[in-house]
C-alpha cells in the first residue's frame, strides 16, 4: 500500500473514532433527557397532576339577588336591576389603546369611566378583568356584545346593580350599597367568601348595612372548566344560591316623601310614629341625597359638595342629630314634679319673668313675665319660671327618671346608622363625663329642656306617642323579612298615673287649642282631627346680660348658625291619639312660627292621606295655604313610576 | 482503501436500488410521522382537516422526494453540494428582505403553493456542503487555520442571516451540525478546546462581574438573563409556557391520560401546542411510555445512520451521513430538554412530529441523501 493509501485508512480510522465519539455523547445526552422526563412523569407525576386539575377548573360564585325593600304598602324602595358592563382583559387584547379606541367608536364612554380603567389595566395584572363602562343601555350593550369577537379581549357581562327609584326620598333610611373595604375584609375573620367577589356591593349605611346578612343571601357556585384564555368550556357543576330576603319597612313614602318636600330648603328632620303599633311612618331629614350617587361611585366634586354643605344632606338628622328639647321636654318635668308630689295640678307660681338661683338670674322667655301660673298655663304657655321652681324641687335624678321612662336618653334599637342616644343627664353622668360637679344651676337649665339635656327627633317623637297613650310605645321600621313579623312597638303600660298623664295631655291640647296657647294659630280646626302638641325653641348661644338689658337681638338679624332651633312635638286626633309628631328645624327660629306648621301639615297629610284639605285650616290661613301647596304639590313623587311588589295596599 | 479495491460493479442498478436503500429508517420515519398524524389530530380536538391531513400530504411528498433523491447516485449529489448551498444562502437573503413575517419573526418565503423556510433548508446544505468540502481537501490540511477558517466562514455567514430573522433556535442547530462535522472530518481538538474554552470564559466573566463596579452588562440584562435560564421566576410571563408544559407532561403519569384526553392541551393551557411543544401532548396522553417510546425511535434513527456511515468507505458519503444524523439528533433532542425545562425556550421543532412542511421536507430530503449514499456506497471486492 502506498502513502497515500495509508493516509486514506487512518482518516477512516480517524472517522470512525470520532463519530463513535460523538455517537456515545448523543446516547448520553438520549439517556438524561430520558431519566427528566421519569422524573417529571413518574416520581412527580401527582404533583402535576393537582396542578393540571386546578389549571382546568375554576369556582365561580353566583352571587344572589340581593334583597328587595318595600315600604309598608308594598312599594319598592330598594331594587336591581341588570347592570350591563363592559370588561377587558389585556392578556387577550393585542393592543389595548387601539381596541378601546375602537370601542369608542360603537359606544360613548365617559372620559372620567375611561381613565379610570386605563389606569386600572396598567396596574392589575394581565388576566384580571377590569371594567371599562357600565350601566349600559341595552342597545348600546347590544352593540359591543355583537362587535365583541372584532374586539380582543373584550366581553360582556350581566350584573345585578341596586337601584333606589325613590331616589333622595328615603336616603337616610336604606342608606346605600357599596363595595366592600378592604378594611372591613381585614376587620372580619371569616368574611363571606361573596364579599371576595371584586365589586360586591354591600349595605354602606342605613336598613342596608343594618339587615346586611338578611338582605345578602347566600352564594351559589359552579364550577366550570376553563381553557388557559379563561373561555368556558362547559359547566360541570351548579348549586343556585340564595336570593337576599325581601324587607318590608314600616314606612309610608307617601308621608316620607310629604315631610321631606314639606321641609325643602331647610335643615330640618321629621319622625312621624304610629302611637298604637310604634311603626315609624316617615322618618325624614333635609335636605337629603341620591344614595344611586353613591352605588354608581360618586364624583369627588359631588361627594364634597354634599360633605361642605352646612345643611349636612348626608347627616340622617332624624335619628343622628340630637338637639335640646326645650320646651317640649316640660310635659317631662311637669311629670315628674307631680308623680313625686312636688306640686299639686292647682297649685300656682307667680312669674315674674325672672327667677333668681343662687345668685344666677334665669329668664323667662316672657320679659313682662306670665303673673300666676298652674301647671297646665305653664305648658300651654310655655312659662320658664314655673318649671324653674318645680324642677329645683324635685331634683334632676327624678326628671332624668321620668325622661327616661319617655325613651330620652334611651337607645331605640332600630336598623339604622348611628343612632344617637341623646342624654338625660344625672350628677353622675356629669361628673364621669366633664369632671365637674353638678349645679342648681344645670337642674334649673334642665327643667325647661336646655343645658345637658339632649334629644333626638326620633327620641321626641318617641316621647310624644308616650305622652299619648300612656303606654312604653317602641319604634319599629322594618314590619317583615320575609313574611317573619318584627314584634310590634306597642308597649306596655308607663309607669305613670293616668291622672297625671291626662293633666299633661290636656295642657297640650290646650297648646294648639286656646288662645293663649303657643300653637293655637297652627291649630287644625276640624274637630276629629284637632292635634295636642309643645312647641319648643332651643338656643344654641348664650344671652349675655348686656344683650338682655339692651334687648335681646331677634334670630332674623343672628347668623343663621347662631339662630334658635325650631321644635315641634304633637299627636293627633288628640282624643284618640293614631300617629305622633316631631319636627326639629336647625337654626329654623321660633318652634311655633317655623316648626309648628310643618308638623301640622304633616299630620294632616298622615292622617288624611292625601295634600290637607284647605278646611282643616283656620280661616285666616287657607289663602296662604293654599299658596303653599300649590309649590308643593308637584314636586312630590309620582307614585306611578314607582314599583310596587303587587300586593294590595294595607 | 482505493477504488479500485472496491466492486463498483456490485453497485446496484435500476430497481435493484430500492431494495438496496436503508429500510429500517424509512419504516422508523415513517412510523414516527404516523405518530405525529395521531398527535396533530387529538390537538386539534379531532379535526383531521387542521393539521393531520395537511401533515400527511407533505409526508407523502417528502417519502416521493426521499426515493428520487435515493436513486440518483451520490456523487451526483456531491458535485451538486455548493450549488445547493448556494441557492439556500441565496433563499436566507431573500428572506432577508421580502420574507413573511410570522409569530414576530421574519422566516417564510412565499413559493405560491407553500411556505418555505429557507433556513430548515440551510440544515441540510451546510451538511452536504462541508461534508464535499471535507472530501476534496487534502487530508494533511483539514487542521491548517487557513482551512479550518473557510468552513467556519461557512458556517457563519447562513448563521448571520438566520439570526437577523431572528431565530436562535436554528442558529444554534446550524452552529452544532456544522461544528459536528468539522469535528468528525478530524480538525485539530485544540480548535474545539480554544471555542469551548474562550465561551466559557467569558459566560464567567459575565457573571463572575456581576454586582462589581466593572460589571460587563446593565442591570437589567442580567435580570432578563436569569428569568431566561429559570422561567419559574416569573410564572405568568415568560416561565408561563414552560410551566404550562410542564404540568402538561408531568400530569400524564406512567401510562397518561388515553387519546384526546389531555385536558392541558385540548384547553388551550399549552402553547404551540401544534407545532414547537406537541411533545408535551403526546407525554399527556400516552404518559411516560408513549414519549420514551418515541425518544426510542429517534434513538434508532440515530444508531442505524451512525452503522450506516460506519461501513461507507468514502469520506463524503460517511460525513453527510454522520451530519444528517448530528442534525436529525439535535433536532429532537433540543426540543425536547427544551420542553422539559432542561434548555431555554428557543424555536426547534420536534423531527417529524410537529406541524410544519419546511421541516419534514427537509428533513426526509435530508434522509433521501443518506439513502443515497446507502444505496451507492462502495462494496468490497472480496468478501
Amino acid at each position: 500500500m502506498n502513502q497515500k493509501a495509508d493516509q486514506v485508512l487512518k482518516s477512516a480510522t480517524q472517522l470512525s473514532r470520532r463519530a463513535l465519539l460523538i455517537g456515545f455523547f448523543q446516547i448520553g445526552i438520549i439517556v438524561a433527557l430520558g431519566a427528566r422526563m421519569r422524573f417529571l412523569q413518574v416520581k412527580e407525576a401527582q404533583k402535576y397532576r393537582l396542578l393540571a386539575e386546578e389549571n382546568r377548573i375554576n369556582v365561580h360564585l353566583l352571587p344572589p339577588a340581593r334583597g328587595i325593600i318595600f315600604d309598608r304598602d308594598g312599594r319598592i324602595i330598594a331594587n336591581n336591576v341588570p347592570n350591563y358592563r363592559v370588561i377587558m382583559v389585556r392578556e387577550n387584547a393585542i393592543d389595548v389603546d387601539v381596541v378601546l379606541e375602537q370601542l369608542q367608536k360603537l359606544i360613548y364612554i365617559k372620559p372620567t369611566d375611561l381613565d379610570k380603567a386605563r389606569k386600572q389595566i396598567k396596574r392589575r395584572s394581565a388576566f384580571v378583568p377590569v371594567t371599562i363602562t357600565e350601566n349600559l343601555n341595552w342597545i348600546s350593550f347590544a352593540k359591543v356584545a355583537a362587535n365583541a369577537p372584532a374586539l380582543p379581549g373584550i366581553s360582556t357581562e350581566v350584573g345585578l346593580s341596586r337601584i333606589y327609584s325613590q331616589k333622595e326620598n328615603l336616603a337616610h333610611v336604606i342608606g346605600y350599597v357599596g363595595p366592600v373595604s378592604d378594611h372591613y375584609l381585614e376587620r372580619t375573620k371569616d368574611p363571606d367568601p361573596l364579599l371576595q367577589i371584586p365589586r360586591f356591593q354591600v349595605g354602606k349605611t342605613g336598613v342596608e348595612a343594618q339587615t346586611e346578612q338578611q338582605l345578602r343571601g347566600t352564594a351559589g357556585h359552579r364550577r366550570i372548566e376553563v381553557n388557559a384564555v379563561g373561555r368556558v368550556m362547559r359547566e360541570l357543576e351548579r348549586a343556585e344560591g340564595k336570593p337576599g330576603a325581601a324587607v318590608k319597612l314600616t314606612i309610608n313614602s307617601e308621608i316620607q316623601n310629604f315631610a321631606l318636600e314639606r321641609m325643602d330648603g331647610l335643615s330640618a328632620s321629621a319622625v312621624v310614629i304610629d302611637c298604637e303599633s310604634g311603626d315609624l311612618l316617615a322618618v325624614g331629614s333635609s335636605p337629603s341625597f341620591d344614595p344611586n350617587q353613591f352605588v354608581r361611585g360618586i364624583s369627588s366634586d359631588a361627594y364634597n359638595g354634599l360633605r361642605n354643605n352646612v345643611f349636612g344632606p348626608l347627616r340622617a338628622k332624624a335619628v343622628q342629630g340630637t338637639y335640646a328639647p326645650a320646651s317640649t321636654f316640660k310635659m317631662v318635668t311637669a311629670l315628674a314634679a307631680l308623680e313625686n308630689g312636688v306640686i299639686r295640678s292647682d297649685e300656682t307660681v307667680f312669674c315674674p319673668g325672672h327667677l333668681d338661683i343662687a345668685g344666677t338670674r334665669f329668664h323667662c322667655w316672657k320679659r313682662q313675665g306670665h303673673g300666676e301660673m298652674n301647671l297646665a298655663d305653664s305648658i300651654i304657655q310655655s312659662c320658664d319660671v314655673f318649671f324653674y321652681t318645680i324642677g329645683q324641687k324635685v331634683g334632676i335624678d327624678k326628671i332624668s327618671d321620668m325622661a327616661r321612662r319617655f325613651g330620652l336618653g334611651q337607645h331605640h334599637d332600630l336598623p339604622l346608622s348611628a343612632i344617637s342616644r341623646g342624654v338625660a343627664p344625672t350628677p353622675d353622668w356629669k361628673q364621669r363625663s366633664f369632671d365637674k360637679g353638678w349645679l342648681l344651676g344645670d337642674t334649673v337649665n334642665a327643667s325647661i329642656g336646655q343645658g345637658y339635656v339632649l334629644a333626638s327627633p326620633l327620641q321626641l317623637a318617641v316621647m310624644a306617642a308616650r305622652l299619648a297613650t300612656g303606654r312604653t310605645v317602641r319604634p319599629r321600621l322594618i314590619q317583615n323579612i320575609d313574611g317573619e313579623v318584627m314584634p310590634l312597638g306597642g308597649g306596655a303600660q308607663l309607669d305613670v298615673d293616668p291622672v297625671h298623664l291626662a293633666v299633661v295631655q290636656k295642657a297640650m291640647f290646650g297648646v294648639a287649642n286656646t288662645k293663649d296657647g303657643t300653637a293655637f294659630s297652627k291649630r287644625i280646626t276640624t274637630q276629629e282631627l284637632r292635634m295636642a302638641g309643645k312647641t319648643g325653641t332651643a338656643q344654641v348661644r348664650r344671652i349675655t346680660a348686656e344683650e338682655r338689658t339692651t334687648g335681646v337681638i331677634p334670630n332674623e338679624d343672628l347668623p343663621w348658625e347662631k339662630r334658635d332651633h325650631a321644635l315641634f312635638v304633637n299627636y293627633a286626633p288628640h282624643d284618640n291619639p293614631k300617629i305622633a309628631v316631631a319636627v326639629v328645624v336647625e337654626h329654623g327660629g321660633g318652634g311655633s312660627s317655623i316648626a309648628a306648621p310643618i308638623a301640622r301639615d304633616i299630620t294632616l297629610f298622615a292622617l288624611t292621606g292625601e295634600i290637607p284639605d284647605l278646611k282643616h285650616y283656620p280661616t285666616e290661613l287657607r289663602n296662604q295655604i293654599k299658596r303653599e301647596q300649590k309649590k308643593l304639590a308637584p314636586r312630590l313623587i309620582d307614585w306611578s313610576s314607582v314599583g310596587t311588589s303587587g300586593r294590595a295596599k294595607t | 482503501m482505493n477504488y479500485l479495491e472496491h466492486n463498483l460493479s456490485a453497485t446496484p442498478v435500476g430497481l435493484h436500488k430500492i431494495l438496496a436503500l436503508n429500510w429500517p429508517i424509512i419504516f422508523l420515519l415513517a412510523t414516527i410521522s404516523g405518530g405525529g398524524f395521531v398527535m396533530l389530530y387529538s390537538v386539534s380536538g379531532g379535526d383531521l382537516e387542521r393539521w393531520a391531513q395537511p401533515q400527511m400530504n407533505r409526508f407523502f411528498m417528502g417519502m416521493t422526494f426521499l426515493f428520487i433523491v435515493a436513486m440518483a447516485p451520490i456523487w451526483f449529489w456531491r458535485n451538486m453540494s455548493f450549488l445547493a448551498y448556494s441557492i439556500a444562502f441565496f433563499l436566507l437573503v431573500v428572506v432577508e428582505f421580502i420574507g413573511i413575517a410570522g409569530m414576530g419573526a421574519q422566516r417564510w418565503v412565499d413559493l405560491g403553493f407553500m411556505r418555505l423556510q429557507p433556513s430548515e433548508i440551510m440544515k441540510i446544505a451546510l451538511v452536504l456542503v462541508l461534508a464535499a468540502y471535507y472530501d476534496w481537501l487534502p487530508l494533511a490540511r483539514t487542521s491548517k487555520p487557513l482551512w479550518v477558517l473557510f468552513p467556519i466562514l461557512l458556517i457563519l455567514a447562513p448563521v448571520f442571516l438566520v439570526l437577523r430573522q431572528p431565530d436562535l433556535g436554528t442558529s444554534l442547530l446550524l452552529i452544532m451540525g456544522g461544528g459536528s462535522i468539522m469535528f468528525l472530518a478530524g480538525v485539530h481538538w485544540s480548535y474545539f478546546a480554544t471555542v469551548v474554552g474562550s465561551g466559557l470564559g467569558l459566560v464567567l466573566a459575565v457573571f463572575q462581574t456581576r454586582g462589581t463596579a466593572w460589571q460587563l452588562l446593565k442591570d437589567y440584562q442580567y435580570i432578563r438573563i436569569d428569568t431566561f435560564l429559570d422561567p419559574q421566576r416569573d410564572p405568568l410571563g415568560a416561565g408561563y409556557h414552560i410551566t404550562q408544559a410542564k404540568i402538561a407532561l408531568g400530569s400524564g403519569g406512567w401510562t397518561g391520560r388515553g387519546f384526546m384526553q389531555g385536558t392541558q392541551s385540548r384547553l388551550n393551557f399549552l402553547p404551540e401546542k401544534h407545532t414547537d411543544f406537541i411533545f408535551t401532548t403526546l407525554s399527556e396522553e400516552f404518559g411516560f411510555v408513549g414519549s420514551i417510546s418515541l425518544v426510542a425511535l429517534y434513538t434508532l434513527v440515530l444508531i442505524f445512520c451512525i452503522a450506516s456511515a460506519l461501513s461507507m468507505k468514502d469520506r463524503f458519503s460517511a460525513l453527510l451521513t454522520l451530519g444528517i444524523g448530528i442534525t436529525f439528533f439535535l433536532y429532537f433532542a433540543v426540543n425536547i430538554a427544551m420542553v422539559i425545562g432542561l434548555a431555554p425556550v428557543v424555536g426547534v421543532p420536534l423531527p417529524l412530529v410537529s406541524y410544519g412542511g419546511s421541516a419534514m421536507l427537509t428533513l426526509l430530503l435530508g434522509f433521501g441523501l443518506m439513502q443515497s449514499a446507502h444505496v451507492h456506497r462502495p462494496r468490497p471486492k472480496y468478501k
